[in-house]
């Protein structure tokens, strides 16, 4: 098991021919991620060659997502299209229907985030999306939706959900030894789809899952939510980490929604609020590390 | 981005939004002059990006235009809370009857929009939230569907606008909502919007924030990027795409990946505490990439900082492996030797992931006298807080 992706998705790249599309369609393949198609309406009917990667990779270009998921039974799709015209790319995926949507794409304007947020959900929320601005999902040894590097750990029992790339790949080599069951990125923008508490709720719902490592960072109020959400809903154990301690207010610390407003957003009130729902937090990564090696031997 | 109040109004007034006639000025010339053409009584206001101008004197009201220059001359220079002021905006002064509160924003926990109002304004709003919030209506507003009159009669309804001005309110509302969509912004508020003794509804003073990721479908907001009050660190860091904040410490820092750079400067405040307090002096973000040419423009910035005493280069190898993250810090060496800027602080360099055995190979092999690797990230911390201090041999 693994949670939001596994073993049987079938992939699709939106944005499949530009140079991050390819690379990354690239490195996902090798990872041993299913990727049965991409989309762009422009070059529909293309066949792309990545036999180098995955011995069956010749993959058609579709005109839509529709017609893709038709033809090849996609259930996920990557976002790898230029800002500008993502909102429209991540509409068309919900319009189809499709189960998940990755959107890695960086630089989305906030309004656009906030309207395909509110088309899925005013379409019932059938389709989970993660991101924007994000490194995507991994369920090592089993499938790879983004561009987390597929080699830093092997398939096992911890959770991870990060707002940042980078710390997820911290993170990951940190506890290389115990491994992953699936490592979600959901990114740092203001407004994002997959958030802590709706990858919390799957990993305590997931029997492969037995610890989870939550990391967050200064800005907005998701981790004294999801805090909540842990008091009330989680009995796993949890292990977090919080960056930006050091953070000044009103300095945007390289993601968009990276900020503190007055009291607002800071590290100290993040973490205070976790170690109050009963989660332990690391002063460092390593810390943190070293912490939920602890729980999972010590289990 | 947050907007001046004069450049918010230039937005309102290009929107429908009413607002007094006036002029920015960066001299007391310029001051008098828009207090002539205004004529009457005008307010010179301090354009600064903080609140409370008007209790540090930075609003003052004049009878005529030599006033208007006298009032702006005590003004331009003023210091208000860390912000110079550059420009003052003289606008024409109007009398108030009553003092209203209008805004709509990004509310990132209901991955939203809120739009708020009260009919108590001109008062710190955050203080009427917390003290009173059932004085001010909260209306969640839906992406897909917006404003409408309907919705914007809904809003003003619930704050309790009289019917005396209702109808002005809900114009006022749709035209504040086709600022925030038609320009992008993340907040537009009016505080205070007013009531004239002759029952005119007007915006008194404007806030805007942009989103500067959707500058590419607005060639207009360039002219709003705020270069002349950055730190010139930041400045110069900006000119080169580097995503620099300048901090106050001793300790350089550049990372790939905004939580992970997030991560050192805490780390290196935690280390600092044991080494004279030394802190970290920037946040930098080479991201993902990290390229040899990102890295030297990076470490040009920091270099030449005279804050800071040592460098922390603190890299995790994903899609761009360890050994051309070495191969970028080797060659950054050499562009910064070619540029005359040679490496003259000592650089601590930990470099930790994909091929981080070859990385590190390059690093020993280019036996830089001033770098030093250190293979974990709260040991690296360590070391480049130790030197920063100058405690270390």
């Amino acid at each position: 098991m693994a949670i939001f992706l596994n073993e049987n998705s079938k992939l699709i790249v939106q944005g499949i021919t530009g140079a991050e599309g390819t690379k990354h369609t690239q490195r996902m393949l090798k990872a041993g991620a299913k990727i049965v198609g991409g989309v762009n309406a422009r070059k529909a009917g293309q066949e792309l060659d990545f036999t180098e990667f995955h011995p069956d990779a010749v993959l058609t270009v579709y005109g839509s997502v529709g017609e893709a998921m038709e033809k090849t039974g996609a259930n996920v799709s990557v976002v790898f299209v230029p800002p500008k015209f993502t909102k429209d790319a991540v509409i068309e995926a919900v319009d189809a229907g499709i189960e998940l949507v990755v959107v890695i794409t960086e630089g989305i304007p906030v309004h656009d985030t906030a309207e395909f947020w509110a088309y899925a959900r005013n379409m019932g929320n059938k389709t989970r999306i993660v991101g924007p601005n994000c490194p995507g999902v991994i369920s090592p040894g089993k499938s790879n939706a983004g561009i987390i590097p597929a080699d830093i750990t092997e398939s096992g029992s911890i959770g991870l959900v990060s707002k940042s790339g980078t710390l997820t790949y911290q993170m990951m080599y940190e506890l290389r030894d115990i491994g992953f069951s699936t490592c979600v990125g959901i990114g740092g923008d203001p407004v994002i789809g997959t958030t802590h508490i709706d990858a919390l709720e799957a990993f305590e719902a997931d029997p492969e899952t037995e610890g989870i490592v939550m990391i967050g960072e200064i800005g907005g109020d998701a981790e004294e939510r999801a805090a909540e959400y842990i008091k009330a809903n989680v009995t796993k154990p949890v292990v977090g980490y919080v960056a930006g301690f050091t953070a000044p207010e009103g300095k945007t610390m390289g993601h968009a929604g990276a900020i503190v407003s007055g009291s607002s957003g800071t590290a100290q009130a993040k973490k205070e609020a976790l170690e109050a729902a009963g989660v332990r937090v690391g002063k460092t990564p390593s810390e943190s590390a070293r912490i939920m090696r602890e729980i999972i031997q010590n289990g | 981005m947050d907007l001046m109040e004069y450049q918010a109004k230039e937005l309102f007034a290009k929107h429908g939004v009413p607002v007094l006639p006036g002029a920015v000025a960066e001299t007391t010339e310029q001051a008098r002059q828009a207090a002539e053409q205004i004529g009457g009584q005008v307010v010179v206001k301090a354009q600064v990006k903080t609140g409370g101008r008007g209790k540090a004197g930075g609003v003052k009201l004049a009878e005529n235009p030599a006033e208007a220059e006298e009032k702006a001359g005590a003004i331009l220079g003023m210091d208000i809370k860390g912000h110079t002021v550059h420009q003052v905006l003289v606008t024409q002064a109007s009398d108030i009857a009553q003092e209203y509160y209008v805004s709509f924003l990004l509310d990132r926990a209901n991955r939203t929009y809120l739009a708020m109002a009260s009919v108590e304004g001109g008062v710190e709003i955050e203080q009427l939230a917390v003290e009173r919030p059932e004085a001010l209506a909260r209306i969640p507003v839906d992406p897909r569907s917006g404003i409408d009159a309907a919705g914007a009669a809904e809003i003003a309804d619930a704050a309790g606008f009289g019917s005396d001005v209702r109808d002005q309110v809900i114009d006022v509302l749709q035209h504040l909502w086709t600022v925030f969509t038609a320009e992008d912004a993340t907040l537009v508020e009016v505080n205070p919007l007013v009531k004239t003794p002759d029952g005119k509804v007007l915006a008194l003073d404007g806030k805007v924030s942009l989103d500067e990721n959707a500058s590419f479908r607005h060639d207009d907001h360039a002219q709003y990027a705020d270069e002349s009050a950055a730190d010139p660190l930041e400045a110069r860091a900006k000119e080169k795409d580097l995503n620099y904040v300048k901090l106050e410490g001793e300790v350089g820092i550049i990372g790939n990946g905004a939580g992970l750079v997030m991560s050192t400067l805490d780390v290196v405040a935690y280390a600092g505490e044991e080494f004279s307090g030394v802190k970290p002096a920037n946040f930098l973000d080479i991201g993902g990439g990290a390229s040899a040419e990102v890295m030297a423009n990076g470490l040009e910035i920091i270099l030449s900082d005279p804050d800071v005493k040592s460098v922390f280069v603190n890299v995790f190898g994903g899609i761009t492996a360890c050994d051309a993250v070495a191969n970028g810090i080797v060659h950054a060496f050499e562009l910064l030797q070619e540029r005359g800027d040679s490496v003259s602080k000592p650089l601590v360099v930990r470099l930790d992931g994909n091929n981080a055995t070859l990385g590190r190979q390059i690093l020993d092999d280019a036996a830089f006298p001033l770098l030093e690797r250190v293979d974990t990230m709260d040991g690296a911390a360590r070391r480049a807080a130790m030197l920063a201090s100058g405690t270390a041999a």
